[in-house]
């Protein structure tokens, strides 16, 4: 049974659940002519697990890439904890405490296990040139304890013993694992997971929302999915808003977004309700 | 023993300087001490460059500028342009310092463009450096540039005009240099660097500040050429700014690629080779080709000049590297990989708001090839 | 302030201007295609002079011959140039840039540099390395134009430029094979299923190139009166310059870009010194990627989605 990681992996932050982590309000992203996110709003309560669902091509990942920094918005303002981070760089939203997967893996194909998820550590590490080169008893016993760490974390994900092995060659859903062990090095308050359950068959996406479940719980992360599978996200979040076309068009819980006609109408066209 | 241990994996490397070190022993040519002690000042640029496009994967081609600034900066602290007379041993610092801190001036507001603009960008400004001191002779000595440089002095004992000294001096500077750069290599940001030549995107996600890691393998290439640069102009005696144009930064970068990007040793290696074939093979060459022409009385091999066509060779080399072996001689695993595989994926994240600037957003794709 | 030299400065700076944007659209035209700077394309310009002044000699032209034999030479040799240049360029992307496309940057970059280098020393194996002179076939009278006087070669040259500028522009504009390299430049993926052959279309993008830069070679040849391998060195960094200044991707900015250089570089020459034309040109161009790395005319390249 993987171990919980050490403490270190616990978010600093004293919110008490229930409060808002994550609020955006107008976020609005275009491209040129093209308005892929339309005036959202949108809220992350602490320690919940939200998901944000709609079908292709609704903005959903445009969205995140907002967050994230990847994206400066058209208009919008983006808090996390009450501190803007609207427009802000990639690097420093990450150190603000956001971390993300990507929707294709995207871990450093030529790199080992351990040194993807030392990368996530990358900026809690305070080893500098000067001191590095010199060859400082800091640096070493830094380097030592962030090796240990991050093999508690692949441990964490399932992927004990797999330190040594490049990235490229690890199994697609070990990848997923590691991309996400990765994330969490970061000490991320806000865990953003880009349909993370890609390419799982219905067993492996259980699995995977139980972990997830486990993320909340243990590490009192907040998490944000996107995801395509109905049936996934009706058994792991808390809340799950709804876009198409770039708006918001429900919010709610899983029963109620279930129901919802405009929902349905959404994925499954018109004629659906018929 | 715990050292020997930590040692082994180099044993190759520490037999070689094993050698390296007693060669001036074994032979007493003045000539030939003081062509390895010019090798060796290449292998120290080789190994500064090799930071920048090696490990960082960005494209320098201008060089030779910081190895002009280090160069300028100790001859006019110590000969007669300025009547100032600075000791060599602190000026070795200041030069590698001043060519870091010129690294960080030029590399601050360019680094967060693409690698092709870059690239440019580093051209011009290896044809700049030489101009501006080509421009100024008040300050700079101008095309005489300046003379009557300052020989180093190590506890009362003057360098003089035997290479020697100055052949022990690099060895050792190149030891420190190779410690240091194996340490950064190995550190967070080697890591940080690998993962950047990578994925830029995912990097900067994973809170990798893109500019700030590039800026300092920029800068700290450019401050080991600082070194090389007080190094050359103390043996040689003399600086003057034709000593630093594009055939000095082509080279240089030739030697890296051949030995084998991101490989320490094998860019020793590989600016060890190219220096001696250049310096030696070429020269022998010429002469064996004039030679035949004699003997066998056809004139055009007597007029053959291969020490002409050497940055011919260079630039139809590197060529036929890029297709063939992009890895070069001694090839750095993780480097070659990077280097010979295809993208796969088309990024999911289009090139929005990106033209010229990459920082936020992954580069879009050139087409594929038939 | 004596308005007479500016105004002459004016006209040179109009006639190298013209030069440059013909270079510049070389290397837009490739950027905007394969995101590659064609580090070679100044060096093919200089080999176009190089080619035009074999085939003059090779002709026999001189300044003295019957003007119809003069218009022969000249013609046969803008033709052959040019042909040659385009196919150089067909060559080098053939064999030196296509086996690498979808590689990691770097790879391309340093290929490119390394055949910019392999042919200038080339060059300069060919003519030596001092500059060569070049048969000044055309005599150059100047004609008063006011206070001031303008050449003949002058005329030439701005003339020439426009014509060549204009007929990229119809070709780009008007012909199946412009849209196609149009589109490609867009959006290969798009053009590619629309039936566009890629392959075909960038090889045409180079040729097209490269023909522009063998004429200007040729221009350069006749209006300067002498050849010297390591131009298309200097050449290309300015006229590279002047394409981001216009705005890289985009025919008509390298064209403006190529003016805008042109004047700045006589100008800081005349009114500063000449020995620091160079570095003012590599300051406008830190200063463009800095501050509107888009250019002046932005890019013509729409974002994908």
């Amino acid at each position: 049974m993987p171990r919980t990681p050490s403490s270190g992996h616990r978010p600093a932050d004293g919110t008490p659940p229930g409060g808002v982590l994550l609020d955006a309000r107008g976020v609005t992203k275009a491209f040129g002519g093209l308005v892929a996110v339309n005036h959202v709003d949108f809220t992350v309560p602490h320690e919940s697990i939200v998901s944000l669902i709609g079908p292709n091509g609704a903005g959903k990942t445009t969205f995140f890439n907002v967050i994230a920094g990847l994206y400066r918005p058209s208009a919008g303002v983006i808090t996390l904890a009450g501190r803007d981070i609207t427009g802000r760089k990639p690097h420093e939203i990450a150190r603000l405490g956001i971390a993300r997967t990507f929707q294709s893996i995207r871990v450093f194909s030529n790199m080992t296990s351990l040194e993807n998820v030392l990368i996530g550590m990358h900026s809690h590490l305070t080893a500098d040139p000067v001191r590095i080169i010199a060859g400082t008893r800091g640096v070493v016993v830094e380097e030592a304890a962030a090796h240990r760490d991050a093999r508690d974390l692949l441990a964490f994900v399932g992927l004990e013993g797999r330190e040594g092995e490049m990235a490229k060659n690890l199994a697609y859903g070990d990848q997923r694992r590691l991309e996400i062990a990765r994330a969490l090095a970061l000490r991320p308050r806000l865990l953003l997971l880009d349909e993370p359950a890609a390419g799982m068959n219905p067993e492996e996406a259980r699995r995977l929302m139980e972990f997830i479940r486990r993320l909340r719980k243990e590490l009192r992360l907040t998490v944000l999915l996107i995801e395509h599978q109905m049936r996934v996200v009706m058994g792991v979040a808390d809340h799950v808003t709804v876009l198409d076309h770039g708006e918001k068009i429900a919010e709610g819980t899983p029963d109620e977004i279930r129901r919802n006609p405009r929902v349905i109408e959404a994925y499954l066209g018109k004629a659906a309700l018929a | 023993m715990r050292v020997l241990g930590r040692l082994l994996p180099y044993r190759t490397a520490l037999g070689l300087l094993v050698l390296f070190l007693l060669y001036p022993l074994i032979d007493h040519n003045a000539g030939h001490i003081n062509s390895a002690a010019d090798a060796a000042v290449f292998v120290l640029l080789a190994l500064g460059l090799n930071i920048v496009v090696g490990f960082a994967g960005l494209l320098d081609l201008g060089y030779a500028a910081f190895f002009a600034i280090g160069s300028y900066t100790y001859a006019l602290a110590a000969s007669p342009f300025y009547h100032v007379h600075l000791p060599f041993w602190p000026m070795l610092l200041v030069a590698a310092l001043t060519a870091g801190v010129f690294g960080i001036l030029l590399g601050a507001p360019t680094l967060r463009l693409r690698g092709d603009y870059l690239a440019i960008v580093t051209l011009g400004f290896g044809e700049i450096v030489p101009t501006v001191f080509l421009n100024l002779p008040k300050y700079t000595g101008g095309t005489n540039g300046v003379v009557g440089i300052d020989q180093p002095v190590l506890f009362g004992y003057q360098f003089g005009f035997n290479p020697t000294p100055y052949y022990y001096t690099l060895i050792a500077i190149i030891m420190v240099s190779v410690v240091a750069i194996l340490r950064l290599r190995d550190s967070r940001l080697g890591r940080a660097w690998l993962a950047v030549r990578e994925d830029e995107v995912a990097a900067a996600s994973m809170g990798v500040n893109l500019v700030a890691t590039k800026l300092t393998a920029f800068s700290f290439g450019a401050f080991f050429s600082g070194f090389a640069g007080a190094l050359y102009v103390a043996k040689l005696g003399v600086v003057s700014p034709d000593q630093f144009n594009f055939t000095v930064s082509f080279t240089i970068l030739a030697m890296v690629v051949l030995g084998g990007m991101g490989n320490v040793f094998g860019v020793i290696a590989g600016a060890g080779i190219l220096y001696e074939f250049q310096t030696l093979f070429l020269v022998d060459l010429t002469q064996w080709s004039h030679g035949l022409g004699h003997a066998w009385g056809i004139p055009l091999l007597t007029k053959l000049d291969f020490v002409n066509l050497k940055f011919l060779l260079y630039g139809l080399g590197l060529v036929f590297l890029m297709l063939l072996r992009p890895e070069g001689i001694f090839p750095e695993r993780r480097i070659r990989a990077i280097m010979t595989e295809r993208e796969s994926v088309a990024t999911e994240i289009p090139p929005a708001d990106v033209s010229v600037a990459d920082a936020r957003v992954a580069d879009s794709h050139p087409p594929r090839g038939s | 302030m004596d308005w007479t030299l500016f105004a002459l400065q004016l006209i040179n700076g109009l006639t190298l201007g013209a030069i440059y944007a013909v270079i510049a659209l070389g290397y837009t035209m490739v950027y905007g295609i394969i995101e590659l700077i064609n580090f070679a394309h100044g060096d093919v310009y200089t080999a176009g002079s190089f080619v035009a002044l074999a085939l003059l000699t090779l002709l026999g032209a001189t300044r003295h011959m019957a003007a119809a034999g003069i218009a022969f030479a000249l013609i046969v040799t803008f033709l052959a140039t040019m042909l040659i240049m385009g196919t150089t360029g067909i060559v080098i992307e053939r064999f030196a840039y296509r086996p690498l496309r979808g590689r990691q940057r770097l790879a391309p970059l340093l290929t490119a540099i390394g055949v910019s280098f392999s042919l200038e020393n080339l060059l300069q194996l060919w003519m030596g390395p001092s500059p060569v002179p070049f048969p000044q076939v055309l005599p150059n009278p100047f004609f008063a134009l006011g206070p001031v006087s303008i050449g003949q070669m002058q005329l030439v040259v701005i003339f020439s430029s426009l014509v060549m500028m204009l007929a990229l522009h119809f070709f780009v504009q008007g012909t199946k094979l412009g849209r196609a390299m149009r589109a490609t430049a867009q959006d290969w993926m798009a053009a590619a299923i629309m039936g566009i052959d890629i392959n075909k279309t960038i090889a045409l993008t180079f040729f097209i190139g490269s023909v522009l830069a063998g004429a200007g070679g040729v221009i350069t040849g006749l209006y300067y009166g002498n050849v010297w391998f390591i131009n298309g060195f200097r050449a290309g960094l300015i006229a590279f310059t002047a394409a981001v200044l216009g705005g890289i991707g985009n025919t008509t900015g390298a064209a403006l870009g190529g003016f805008v250089i042109g004047f700045v570089e006589v100008m800081t020459a005349q009114y500063i010194g000449f020995q620091w034309a160079e570095v003012t040109i590599f300051s406008v161009l830190i200063l463009v990627l800095i501050f509107r790395p888009t250019g002046l005319l932005g890019q013509q390249l729409p974002e994908r989605t």
